[in-house]
């Protein structure tokens, strides 16, 4: 695959799509595991949600 | 299913973990078939090489204005039917159309350098898109500094549905203004006007980008409701401390 002379603006385009994708992904990967840790902490302490509860 | 079902946060919780796998699969395969094409395609009689560009830039493009819709539909949910997950689903899409926004943006400066002689131009159709990523950044701010959650949701509310009028700005800014960006190539009453050997590969590539963007749409929704989640329990636990 030949990019021709402007191949610097094409591989630039593509590089700054792959990094911004990437972050959005391991931002979303890192928040749920984090939500995911901090719900667990607090189940293990016995904190229920109001529509847990019973009576 | 009643569609109001999936209101249920506990039962989207639920839908959402059943299909995210499936929507993550067809993502990546859809992106391995799509860059393939991509990359493969020919070279454009006039730009050359740089028309692939284009596979990135134009799904941006279209998700970018999608996000704004999307969120401006969710304001409605927010300020009309006070649905909790309106605001979730608004909340979750503001970063990702940020960011397909950002992309348009700045693929769309690497494009216009070889093919127009500049990066940029404050031309409508430009201008409108710089306007549309300045707007999510706004939405943005009023979620994260909004000291009570409700009253950020509705200033997000009102600007999404606000913000809304620059939608149509950006689709005819080509046709209602003298501009250096090039009119509707894709979908036009007339046909599109692209060889059928860089359309295909440019439909695949948006199909892709729109299956990532429901995707982390879904996946940020999640999250969201998690957080409210241990948020209510939080304040749960700190009123039976202090009763």
């Amino acid at each position: 695959m030949n990019l021709g002379p402007h191949a610097d603006f094409i591989v630039a385009a593509y590089a700054v799509t792959l990094f911004v994708v990437t972050a959005l992904i391991a931002w979303v990967l890192l928040d749920y595991s984090a939500q995911r840790r901090i719900l667990g902490d607090l189940e293990e302490r016995g904190v229920t949600r109001r529509s847990q509860r019973k009576g | 299913m009643a569609v109001i079902d999936l209101a249920n946060p506990t039962r989207f919780l639920r839908i959402v973990d059943r299909i995210l796998p499936w929507l993550i699969a067809a993502t990546v395969a859809l992106f391995a078939v799509g860059l393939y094409r991509a990359l493969n395609a020919p070279d454009d009689y006039q730009q050359g090489a740089t028309v692939r560009i284009m596979f990135l830039h134009v799904p941006a493009a279209w998700l970018g204005m999608f996000g704004w819709a999307l969120m401006s539909v969710a304001a409605l949910g927010t300020l009309v039917w006070r649905h909790p997950l309106a605001d979730v689903s608004g909340k979750a899409v503001a970063p990702i159309g940020a960011a397909f926004t950002f992309i348009c943006l700045v693929t769309g400066s690497l494009w216009g350098r070889p093919t127009w002689g500049t990066y940029w131009v404050w031309d409508a159709r430009l201008t409108s898109m710089l306007v549309l990523l300045l707007l999510y950044l706004g939405v943005l701010a009023l979620y994260w500094t909004a000291e009570e959650p409700g009253r950020g949701a509705r200033a997000a509310a009102i600007l999404s549905l606000v913000g809304a009028v620059n939608l149509p700005i950006i689709k005819f800014s080509v046709d209602w203004w003298n501009t250096l960006h090039q009119p509707a190539s894709v979908f036009r009453i007339s046909g599109s006007t692209i060889d059928p050997s860089l359309l295909t590969p440019l439909l695949i590539m948006a199909l892709a980008f729109t299956l990532l963007f429901v995707s982390l749409h879904l996946a940020v929704m999640r999250n969201e409701i998690l957080r409210r989640r241990i948020r209510s329990m939080q304040l749960m636990q700190a009123q039976e401390v202090h009763a």
